[in-house]
């Protein structure tokens, strides 16, 4: 028998907690059932929310599988039971969510991924928050660091992003009714994550996200541009060090390329002073899809300038320098080196977006 | 939050806004469903809204109907009051005076860009809707991105074909809210549809996101400038190229405004005026400003002995996330113990990043 196609991801994006994402993912399972598919929910939250529990009348859902973990019962999404109940399509609320230690694998996204492998089509929900290349932004805008992340490359696996809008203010008046949550945790919800601003930020962002999704996947020709000619393929250098801010460089740089449809690639260079935080760093580039390469030189600058004319790089990505060393007598910077040194290149210096927390 | 990254308020805005925030006071809430095709989905949420704020109590009208409607859309018109369309000349249009004198606190419209029959009270339906607001009363209405006068002309050439009524994009703009309703091609479609109808689909719906991520974006500034905050956000991506006659201006501007596209962002080019340029100075800058207006920027000339102090105000002034700029050429021994511009600029553009391109003359 030939292997089965692989399964086809549609995620529905949101950008908080009530936008009526699982509302909807299980209005287009009935959907689905109704013309004739074979459907079921593989995990949903109902969060207490009665339309929502009322929206599952009549949907096979597979019995979710119980995990001890320290004493205490959890329950996580029956992958293998999905796997052999094989059906056409499943329906997996939290695309972001992280599963108990002792899980087969760590993230339900990874779940999701051996479901589309076997061929199973998914319906799954997200909120922009959990976007990794926007963590920094998010952070910066709601105050709260997101730490269940997805991978860009993972997003882009999806057939289709669909976004579920609402606008803040009847999102709030949601909250404040007790629809999505209970009263007391609602006043919580209200005071902490939910202000209106930083709603619409992540709105904002969920809706320009949604837009780059859908022209993604109109393919490269029908790119909309002011100017026709054929484009050099960027090939951008991200300068990764042992300091905290390469994380968040990193995020950007892939954003970036992503969306300059540009080659990305993590250099480090050695000796550094602390090796061990430079190969988590670059482990975290390859997490993210990243190429990386470590280099050896006494001199850091020089070695990145000269690794990025023989390779062709277009663009350095370097995390702005830290302000104490400015003006920088005697010690010299090596972000600052390299705009000095690459005056024949593009060099980026990636200022931090996540300050209001840091 | 931090104190870097801060927007200054512009004295002439907030007097706009508290203008307009006068005017909302007393005038009828407008909520907009924005859709990208027709068979969205947008008249049926519509319609759900107003029958989920008539359980909750409200008084809610519907003032006008597609002349088609799906069973399920059907089935809500028939539980709610309906306030019958007058007919001029067989065609239909909404009956201002019973509508005014019913005076519900919200009224339901499917269709805001309609033209009324000759010898109505208003030409376009929208007008109706704005005299409904300043009476007072509330209106949920819905409407198809290709009626929106200012997209018409690009949508056009996505569609090949063109449509007669529209609505003006600013009246979209006194929205006070605006959802989006989205669905990929497929799912609202009654019939299968394929390549090139399918791209023309996904081109009006990456125009409907867009355009609503605009709106969003124009009215959380507004309510922050109002709240007195100068908080940015950099939700958006606003690209500021600056320009000097060694600069290659050209390269910098054509990568920015792809840039700006990609990311659907702003593009702002500025020159800092300085004095004792040469003619053949001179004629570049105004080449390259030439070329910043062709490629869509917004231009500006801005003045102070400290270039790039009037830089930073003016990125942070305009919530710029990103400055191109051109390597500086001060590279001698006395530029080790001190900052030349573009190291000035680095270290002092907070929460912005700086890319800094070759000059022209510069060989590696």
């Amino acid at each position: 028998m030939p292997d089965r196609e692989k399964g086809k991801l549609r995620i529905l994006l949101g950008y908080a907690a009530g936008v009526g994402k699982t509302y909807r993912m299980l209005e287009e399972a009935q959907q689905a059932k109704r013309a004739g598919r074979d459907v079921v929910v593989g995990y949903f939250e109902p969060h207490g929310r009665k339309d929502t529990i009322a929206k599952t009348e009549g949907l096979e859902i597979v019995p979710r599988r119980k995990i001890d973990y320290r004493g205490r019962e959890f329950e996580e999404m029956d992958t293998d039971a999905i796997l052999r109940r094989n059906p056409e399509l499943c329906a997996v609320d939290e695309f972001p969510h992280t599963n108990i230690p002792g899980s087969a694998r760590s993230k339900r996204w990874e779940d999701v991924m051996v479901l589309i492998d076997a061929g199973i089509d998914v319906l799954t929900t997200m909120n922009i928050q959990h976007l990794e290349s926007l963590n920094d932004q998010i952070r910066e805008i709601t105050g709260v660091a997101v730490r269940e992340t997805i991978p860009d490359w993972v997003v882009k696996q999806a057939e289709e992003v669909v976004l579920i809008d609402l606008p803040p203010r009847a999102l709030l008046n949601r909250l404040q009714r007790g629809v999505i949550y209970g009263t007391e945790k609602a006043q919580r919800a209200l005071d902490n994550f939910f202000k209106e601003p930083a709603l619409a930020a992540l709105r904002e962002m969920a809706l320009r996200q949604t837009a780059h999704e859908v022209e993604i996947r109109q393919g490269e020709e029908n790119v909309r541009s002011h100017h026709t000619e054929p484009e050099v393929r960027e090939r951008i250098l991200i300068h990764v060090t042992e300091s905290p801010a390469s994380v968040g460089l990193i995020r950007r740089g892939r954003r970036v390329a992503d969306y300059l449809k540009a080659d990305c690639f993590a250099v480090g260079v050695m000796p550094s002073p602390d090796p061990i935080a430079l190969e988590q760093h670059l482990e975290f580039a390859r997490k993210l899809h990243i190429e990386t390469r470590v280099l050896e030189g006494r001199n850091a600058a020089e070695t990145l300038v000269d690794f990025a004319r023989r390779n062709a790089v277009t663009q350095i990505f370097l995390s702005k320098p830290p302000k104490r060393q400015f003006p920088f007598l005697g010690a010299r910077n090596v972000a600052m080196d390299v705009v000095r040194l690459a005056k024949d290149r593009q060099v980026t210096v990636v200022a931090e977006r996540n300050k209001a927390v840091g | 939050m931090a104190d870097t990254e801060r927007r200054r308020p512009d004295p002439d805005r907030l007097l706009k806004q508290v203008e307009a925030e006068e005017r909302n006071t007393s005038q009828g809430h407008l909520k907009i469903f924005l859709g990208y095709a027709s068979g969205v989905g947008k008249s049926l949420r519509m319609l759900d809204e107003g029958r989920r704020r008539k359980l909750r109590g409200q008084d809610v009208v519907i003032a006008a109907t597609q002349a088609c409607a799906s069973p399920e859309a059907q089935q809500i018109i028939d539980s709610m009051e309906v306030i019958p369309p007058s007919c001029v000349n067989g065609i239909p249009a909404i009956d201002m005076d019973a509508l005014l004198r019913r005076h519900p606190s919200v009224c339901l419209i499917d269709g805001l860009a309609y033209r009324n029959p000759p010898g109505s009270k208003h030409p376009q339906r929208w007008q109706d809707v704005e005299e409904l607001r300043k009476a007072g009363i509330s209106v949920i209405t819905s409407i198809n991105i290709q009626y929106i006068a200012e997209r018409q002309l690009e949508i056009e050439r996505i569609r090949g074909k063109s449509v007669s009524d529209s609505v003006p994009e600013s009246f979209i703009q006194t929205a006070d809210e605006i959802e989006v309703v989205d669905a990929t091609p497929e799912y609202c479609a009654t019939r299968s549809i394929e390549g090139d109808e399918q791209r023309q689909l996904s081109e009006l719906r990456e125009i409907a996101l867009v355009l609503a991520a605009d709106v969003v974006d124009h009215q959380l500034e507004e309510y922050l400038q109002h709240q007195g905050s100068t908080q940015v956000y950099g939700a958006q991506e606003r690209i500021l190229v600056c320009v000097t006659p060694r600069s290659s201006a050209r390269e910098m501007i054509h990568r920015a405004r792809r840039q700006a596209d990609r990311f659907h962002g702003d593009l702002y080019v500025v020159y800092v005026e300085q004095d004792g340029l040469n003619e053949a100075d001179q004629r570049l800058i105004r080449e390259n400003l030439d070329y910043a207006h062709e490629a869509k920027a917004r231009v500006e000339l801005l003045s102070g002995d400290d270039p790039t102090e009037a830089i930073l105000d003016f990125a942070s002034k305009h919530g710029v996330t990103q400055i191109f700029v051109g390597h500086s050429n001060q590279n001698g021994w006395a530029g080790r113990l001190r900052a030349n511009p573009v190291e000035r600029l680095i270290m002092e553009a907070d929460g912005i990043d700086v890319r800094v391109f070759p000059n022209e003359t510069v060989n590696a």
